[in-house]
């Protein structure tokens, strides 16, 4: 039986996309406490405001993160949410799981929780949502003993890392983003458990410029896949394509008659640098002037597919826009190896360098991109031990503020008026 | 056995991090790990990848509310276990994928998600896809909006669009129910934003003892928060601060540092709608979502403002972009000028930048378009 009238929420049911509302209810059926879920949400519907307290600090002995404290502050009316935290379970690379653990996770959230979850959080971690405090060291316990699974990160310090699926299932990936990963999580798990940092760091990896993880928008160092050599081209495949053998773009527009394929129309034109051309019925690429954009070899999959010396790009200081304005990640590393056999070494030496400076440097509740741009893209560089290069900026800069260090002036700083008196009176 | 509380560091394991991800690839992953040389969608939902050993990796994509209970995962554990030997993964748009080793294996697999209910098969192409979002009024305390009910709302509205693939390209949806902007909002084609529209209240019965004032005071974008003294309702002076309401433009920000400086509003509450961000490099380089809506209301359980909103601008663009192009490509190629006047948006100041760089957004050319807005 339902315990709380739903009028505004019952509308949420009817439609064809999946209802959260009917899920919740099913749920509630096990777990009463799913009823004052949906009861205090529609209070919030009818209110038009949230009925959470704020802020909230609970956790596990040993860590300084990974449960969100949450309370109601209407917990009289709905008891089964008065404590409602949530746990940050960390998912395993690219989020294949098996029925057995994700049953396991299930079963010891349906006894020690509400039994509703996020799958998954922005970040990618797997979250259980809703339980109360006295909950947090069992399920813990759980976790780590029964099903061998840890928490992820929340506070000031690097969150869960995530990644695209890369090798596992795409022909374009660049690196071994889910060995990265991995290798990542486990190196830093003591930065992921115990807040050491300013604010937040996040590292996100994806396989090509593609980037399906995003991580040039939501993280603080992005490592997205690149290659150095030429694209491959299978010029058999090429033909396939012109004579409408094969699909475009893998068959991503087949629900509208956009017309025979063109090739000039849609890849040569549409080809940011314009380095392609056909000779005949062979397409060209000057590959001197690609910039690895993926919109050929998005086209035309079975006929293009990136160089062989693989590596990967990086890219540091995304952000929302909370304090100084939204940050897209910038270049700072054009190309470095993804090496699993020497353990990515290339890239540890990068993100702890990163560290190094901003845990010194850094002001409270500043992320790295405002760090480098408060006190500027070419020390940060120093800093980074990376020579300056034209691929750093979009342009050169058009003001002509420019620091100089006094031992790149001839002479110094150091200067006697009266000496320059003796040429240049008053 | 068990967690014991009277010795809490016993038996306490730490720093495993994630399971190993290789235990849940299907044999067929496993397999052809890294070998895979091109891909095809069959139809709405339906991947193919082929490997250089030949062999075929079929996936059914499905989509979920993301909000979901363990009896809907266990749900999806009886499908993989029915069909997939037992593995099944989630994307990073939240849909769920299915994977089997041969062609014959799709259509049951098809046939039983459709068949029960919650897990419509889509989600891949030139469609819409699942919308990114936050936690809203069901976990959250600085929200301006809720989350899964605009999300609901709005791909009911789309969805033919999530089983389809007619767009000229890929359009990525995004909710956030504040400025944090937790996910995708600032980077996606179309973004549905919760926004605030009054300054915090001040509380001085408790703020001395919650907050840190110094944190309070650094928080805010605009330098709008000074110290001072304030009266608490027993007519005591307590250490305080105020807001030169002038310069609050109500990110909230204060409040996620200062329990007593509340500033959600029922009227006052709405969703802004930005448009035109991106994140491959696929032709043009990222880009950021621009704001073209500065406020609609807040109208549960349907939202039949912002639902509206968003399918105008879709089908808009649907009708006027060419071939690959995305929302921000198609804007930015026919001028904003002509994106509001296409879509029948009234433009307001609102939509002009005054925040820092923002003269790089005003316009410095003679170059534009004569539009119904010059009369």
């Amino acid at each position: 039986m339902p315990k709380h009238d739903t009028p505004m929420l019952d509308q949420l049911e009817s439609g064809p996309w999946p209802s959260f509302v009917t899920d919740i209810k099913r749920q509630a059926a096990k777990n009463e406490a799913c009823w004052d879920i949906l009861g205090q949400l529609e209070l919030s519907y009818k209110d038009k405001i949230t009925h959470w307290k704020h802020g909230g600090i609970v956790g596990v002995f040993g860590y300084g993160g990974g449960i969100v404290g949450r309370y109601s502050d209407v917990a009289k009316k709905f008891p089964g949410v008065a404590h409602f935290h949530t746990v940050r379970v960390n998912q395993p690379s690219s989020k294949f799981y098996s029925s057995k653990i994700l049953r396991q996770i299930c079963d010891i959230w349906e006894r020690r929780g509400s039994g509703m979850t996020n799958m998954h959080g922005s970040t990618g971690d797997l979250v259980l949502l809703g339980t109360f405090t006295e909950q947090l060291e069992e399920i813990f316990y759980e976790l780590t003993h029964d099903v061998g699974v840890d928490l992820g990160g929340s506070g000031g310090n690097l969150r869960t890392p995530s990644c695209c699926l890369g090798k596992a299932r795409c022909e374009w990936s660049c690196y071994d983003t889910q060995a990265a990963c991995h290798d990542i999580t486990m190196t830093y798990q003591d930065e992921l458990h115990r807040p050491a940092f300013p604010y937040k760091f996040k590292i996100k990896f994806s396989g090509c410029p593609n980037d399906c993880v995003a991580a040039i928008a939501r993280s603080d160092l992005a490592v997205i896949g690149n290659w150095k050599d030429d694209i491959r081209i299978d010029q058999a495949a090429v033909k396939g394509y012109i004579n409408g053998e094969f699909p475009a773009n893998g068959g991503s527009y087949s629900g509208r008659d956009w017309g025979a394929f063109d090739i000039k129309a849609e890849v040569l034109d549409l080809c940011p640098t314009g380095c392609m051309w056909m000779e005949g019925d062979t397409l060209k690429i000057d590959d001197a002037e690609c910039t690895r954009c993926m919109h050929c070899i998005n086209v035309m999959p079975r006929a293009l597919r990136p160089g062989v010396e693989q590596g990967a790009t990086i890219l540091i200081g995304a952000k929302a826009p909370i304090l100084d304005g939204a940050q897209i990640a910038t270049m700072i590393v054009p190309f470095i190896k993804m090496d699993p056999e020497n353990d990515f070494e290339e890239l540890k030496d990068i993100i702890e360098k990163c560290w190094d400076w901003w845990m010194e440097e850094g002001k409270n509740r500043e992320r790295i991109g405002e760090s480098i741009q408060r006190i500027g893209l070419p020390t940060f560089l120093k800093v980074m031990e990376v020579e300056p290069l034209p691929q750093h900026v979009k342009e050169p800069r058009s003001n002509p503020y420019v620091f100089w260090k006094e031992e790149e002036v001839p002479g110094g700083f150091e200067r006697d008026l009266a000496e320059f008196r003796k040429r240049n009176p008053m | 056995m068990g967690y014991d509380p009277q010795n809490p560091m016993k038996d306490r394991i730490t720093d495993i991090g994630p399971p190993h991800y290789e235990q849940f690839f299907p044999p067929v992953i496993k397999e052809n790990y890294g070998k895979w040389l091109y891909h095809e969608i069959l139809e709405p939902g339906v991947l193919k990848h082929v490997s250089e050993t030949g062999a075929e990796c079929y996936t059914v994509r499905i989509g979920s509310a993301r909000l979901i209970s363990t009896s809907l995962i266990n749900d999806y554990c009886d499908m993989a276990d029915k069909h997939c030997d037992g593995y099944l993964r989630f994307t990073t748009r939240n849909n769920v994928e299915f994977m089997v080793d041969s062609a014959d294996k799709v259509q049951a697999l098809v046939d039983d998600c459709n068949a029960h209910g919650m897990m419509p098969v889509g989600g891949t192409g030139a469609g819409v896809t699942n919308i990114v979002h936050t936690q809203g009024w069901v976990h959250c305390h600085t929200p301006a909006t809720d989350a899964s009910g605009v999300v609901k709302a709005v791909m009911d509205e789309l969805f033919d669009y999530f089983t389809s693939m007619t767009l000229p390209a890929q359009v990525r949806v995004a909710l956030a129910c504040c400025l944090n902007m937790c996910g995708a909002v600032h980077c996606s084609d179309i973004a549905i934003l919760g926004v605030h529209r009054k300054p915090p209240l001040i509380d001085n019965d408790t703020i001395t003892s919650v907050c840190e004032l110094p944190l309070a005071i650094a928080a805010c974008p605009l330098g709008a928060i000074k110290p001072a003294k304030g009266v608490n309702s027993k007519g005591e002076e307590v250490k305080s601060v105020t807001v030169n309401v002038d310069r609050c433009m109500f990110c909230g920000n204060c409040y996620t540092m200062c329990p007593s400086m509340p500033l959600a509003d029922p009227e006052g509450d709405g969703i802004a709608i930005l448009v035109g961000g991106k994140i491959s490099n696929s032709r043009s380089a990222p880009k950021f979502s621009k704001l073209v809506i500065p406020f609609l209301p807040n109208n549960p359980p349907r939202w039949p403002e912002t639902v509206e909103a968003v399918k105008n601008i879709l089908e808009v663009y649907a009708k006027d972009a060419m071939k690959y192009e995305r929302v921000g490509e198609w804007a930015e190629r026919i001028g904003w000028e002509k994106f509001f006047e296409k879509c029948n948006i009234p433009f307001t100041d609102k939509s002009i930048d005054d925040y820092r760089l923002a003269y790089d957004t005003w316009r410095t050319t003679t170059q534009f378009k004569f539009t119904s807005h010059i009369k």
